[in-house]
């Protein structure tokens, strides 16, 4: 194993798992169905007792 | 209304999915270094720190030197000129832990040994001020006034080698021995004693032939800091990385 | 259940006799004997508990609300206010010791080497750990609306947290330390810690299985990430071989380059994952709460969370730019550390957003203020930070007091106010107390800490960039113009103004346990009385 296939591998799969990661947040946190559920989630410091 | 089981689950989850998602970076950017033969440069003359050496060594780590000091010369041109060529890797690879530092409120130190005299070390140990007036540093008169004492000279050799520092059976077993004759140049078994450690300084550091104090000790590490490579014969284009 | 708590306190007590009568070095035997005066002490606390019979209380209490353990949090509140005041304090010392180094009185145990460990540990870890253990066991309650998990479990956390700071305070005034930074203490001492921390994440855990809300509230996915990625970091980074069971002194099992790396990237989660993600559970909790505003965004928490995470733990190698560490992991430490700025952005806008409709908040109410600006902060040094970490400013600002302006831009501004924020939130409402005993004194505090601040990174930043400069000077013959010491002469006049802006930010928060003090009596200020910010959630008490 050397540098050379090290930063190969990075700059390959290592670019598509990170930027595959990124999307899949971002979907996560933008699908519309979510949109209620997060409202929600938003209030709960509030309604406490 | 919704299962406790689920929700224990997805807990559960968010745990595997941060650990997966940090532990990434650690391992593409530390893992590499321990394999990629790039990583240490070949040089010639590095050694395993002398039992004397090594307990002042211990005791800049102990009084917290690396706080103010580093031992890392960057390969900038004002640094090359202040304090010498630019540390190698191989030269802290038997450094557990490393000490290369973070802040220079005093110089860097990576090749203090040989600048100054034993002297100077001793005064400016005792009381900075006294050989550099602008100096902050504090004095550390205490070192020259206590015996060394290290409980287990060998043992501490010995945990070196199992962390990978290339200790030999025989230095181990003369561990005890090399401790005390590295300042008394006199003393029948220095040859052996050069054989094992070459180019390590035999002499009273601390000027008081007494006692084997922890300032000995201390200034023994320091007169050896960045005197081992052999730069003649180091090759930079063969080590480009 | 409390029974096997006795055996344990028992068996510890035992090894720390044991550890004292056989040890090596005479820290090891003092350590030792803390280590079984506290087991017994904690027996001891066991069984008088038992005989006093408390019982585990119920879900809920008379009304039918959650019966919360507030106990812990009170106890959080002290520890947290007591270590702040020792960790600013020794702060102030050693930044007297680097403007008049005869304050170093040349003896061992106050050598500027052993005091600098024990202001940082006690400032990070002291200060800055019980803010987050008491702050997370507080929200994660709330949030999911469960009693903290545990009877004893949690009060080990506490106590057991407590003596991880005392063998390792005691520990590096004695010269006792690994000599890594932010992870001084010795092999044993990590040992307890991480003791502690499993039963730590058990009980946040445990109490999150047992939550009563549908959903897992973002304040508290910070703090697991938190608490999960320290506890990752914290053992690789400490394993090392102790020369003997009986002493205290360890070599690591990393050498050299390999060493430094796993140093740096622990020492920035440290700041990435301790001082960051774990005070951000505390801006999405307090300030949506002291404000009484949901977040700006839930969205856009969600993607700060991740992406924070996500590239915090690539940057380390920025600390190590020109070293001897491999081009490759310092491009890429630097190219992850400027990736960063933008979800640290994305959380700035998020908790500063919160005010939106609410802006008058910041008039009417100093604690708002002390949150508020805390965020502001945390904006500026996560700007400040990508910019050092670019090689061509580091260069010239590693090794100077830029990063020790930077460090306390983050540490001071953003670190230490939100937790002030958070203090001045809590007290009344644990102790349950209508308001605080002055908002004045809030406001006073929030000044005179606020100057202090400004005088102390102003200072370093002149300071840094001044001795950056001079070092690398040349004079008309192509010679360096300056010597080392002359450099160190030219701190001076900034190290003193330095070290008056830690005093004013010691005086701030003495100013503030004196109020917490006077709120946790019931007291309330005279003159205020009627026009003090009221505790929403106690408007009934006294």
């Amino acid at each position: 194993m050397d540098y050379h296939s090290v930063s190969t591998f990075a700059q390959s799969y290592g670019l598509l798992y990170l930027f595959g990661l990124f999307i899949a947040v971002l979907v996560y946190a933008l699908w519309p169905r979510n949109k209620e559920k997060f409202d929600k989630a938003a209030h709960i410091p509030l309604e406490e007792d | 209304m919704f299962s406790h089981k689920k929700i224990e689950k997805n807990s559960i989850l968010m745990l595997v999915l941060v650990l997966i998602v940090v532990s990434i970076g650690g391992l593409i950017e530390i893992a590499p270094l321990f394999y990629l033969e790039s990583t240490i440069e070949k040089v010639k003359g590095m050694r395993p720190y002398s039992p004397l050496e090594l307990a002042g060594r211990d005791i800049y780590i102990r009084e917290g030197c690396y706080n103010c000091h580093s031992q890392m010369i960057r390969p900038l041109r004002d640094e090359a000129e202040r304090y010498g060529h630019y540390s190698l890797a191989a030269e802290s690879m038997y450094d557990h832990p490393f000490q290369w530092g973070s802040k220079r409120t005093g110089p860097d130190l990576a090749r203090v040994g040989g600048r100054y005299s034993d002297e100077w070390h001793v005064t400016h140990m005792n009381n900075p001020r006294d050989v550099v007036p602008e100096s902050i540093m504090p004095g550390y008169p205490f070192l020259g006034k206590t015996p060394l004492h290290v409980p287990d000279v060998a043992g501490n050799l010995e945990t070196n080698k199992i962390v990978g520092v290339p200790y030999t059976d025989d230095m181990i077993a003369n561990a005890e021995l090399d401790l005390a004759i590295q300042v008394n140049p006199d003393a029948d078994e220095i040859d052996a004693f050069l054989e094992r450690y070459p180019k390590a300084q035999v002499r009273n550091f601390d000027g008081n032939p007494m006692m084997l104090s922890e300032l000995d000790a201390l200034i023994a590490y320091l007169q050896m800091m960045g005197t081992l490579v052999d730069f003649t014969s180091y090759d930079v284009d063969a080590n480009k990385r | 259940m409390n029974l096997l708590w006795l055996a344990f306190t028992i068996i510890c007590a035992l090894i720390g006799v044991m550890l004292s009568a056989k040890a090596v070095d005479s820290t090891m035997m003092l350590h030792g004997m803390v280590f079984s005066i506290a087991s017994v002490l904690s027996a001891f606390a066991l069984i008088a508990r038992n005989y006093r019979n408390i019982n585990t209380p119920g879900l809920a209490d008379a009304n039918g609300s959650v019966n919360y353990n507030t106990e812990i949090i009170k106890a959080g509140v002290i520890a947290s206010a007591f270590w702040g005041i020792v960790g600013f304090a020794v702060g102030l010392v050693i930044a007297l010791q680097l403007a008049f180094p005869a304050l170093n009185f040349d003896l061992p145990w106050t050598n500027f080497g052993r005091l600098r460990p024990l202001h940082t540990s006690a400032v990070i870890f002291a200060f800055g750990g019980n803010i987050l253990i008491m702050t997370s066991f507080h929200v994660v309650q709330r949030t999911c609306r469960a009693r903290l998990a545990g009877d004893i479990a949690p009060w080990f956390v506490f106590w057991g947290y407590q003596l991880f700071i005392v063998l390792a305070a005691t520990g590096y005034v004695l010269g006792v330390t690994q000599s890594k930074e932010y992870a001084e203490p010795e092999w044993y001492v990590d040992i307890w810690l991480t003791l502690v921390w499993v039963v730590y994440l058990l009980v946040f855990l445990a109490t999150i299985w047992k939550r009563q809300e549908k959903h897992i509230y973002v304040a508290n996915w910070f703090y697991l990430a938190f608490i999960v990625t320290i506890a990752m970091l914290h053992i690789v980074n400490n394993l090392s071989v102790p020369v003997s069971l009986a002493g205290v002194k360890s070599y690591s099992l990393f050498a050299g380059v390999q060493s430094a790396l796993t140093q740096w990237w622990y020492g920035h989660n440290a700041v990435g994952f301790f001082l960051t993600a774990g005070f951000l559970g505390i801006m999405y909790y307090f300030i949506p709460k002291r404000v009484n505003r949901p977040v700006y965004s839930y969205r856009l928490s969600i993607i700060h969370f991740w992406s924070l995470i996500f590239l915090y733990i690539w940057a380390g190698p920025h600390h190590l730019h020109y070293t001897a560490l491999p081009d490759w992991a310092q491009t890429l430490g630097m190219t992850f550390s400027i990736m960063l700025w933008m979800p640290s952005w994305g959380g700035m806008i998020n908790g500063l957003m919160t005010l939106s409709g609410a802006w008058d908040k910041l008039r009417t109410d100093p604690v708002v203020r002390f949150l508020v600006t805390s965020v502001a902060f945390y904006g500026m040094s996560t700007f400040e930070g990508p910019l050092m970490s670019i090689k061509a400013v580091n260069a010239l600002s590693h090794y100077t007091d830029w990063t020790i302006g930077h460090v306390h831009s983050g540490a001071l501004g953003w670190v230490a106010y939100i937790s002030f924020g958070a203090l001045y939130f809590l007290t009344p409402v644990v102790w349950k107390r209508k308001s605080l005993y002055s908002d004045a004194l809030v406001n006073l505090h929030f000044w005179i800490s606020t100057v202090g601040i400004l005088l102390y990174i102003t200072a370093m930043w002149v300071s840094g960039i001044l001795q950056g400069l001079m070092w690398r000077a040349y004079d008309a013959f192509g010679f360096l113009e300056y010597s080392f010491s002359e450099t160190v002469e030219a701190m001076h006049p900034f190290y003193v103004i330095r070290a008056l802006g830690g005093a004013l930010f010691l005086i701030g928060a003495l100013i503030m346990v004196y109020n917490l003090w006077r709120t946790v009596r019931g007291d309330v200020r005279e003159k205020e009385a009627g026009a003090l910010v009221l505790n929403m959630e106690f408007a009934g008490a006294r």
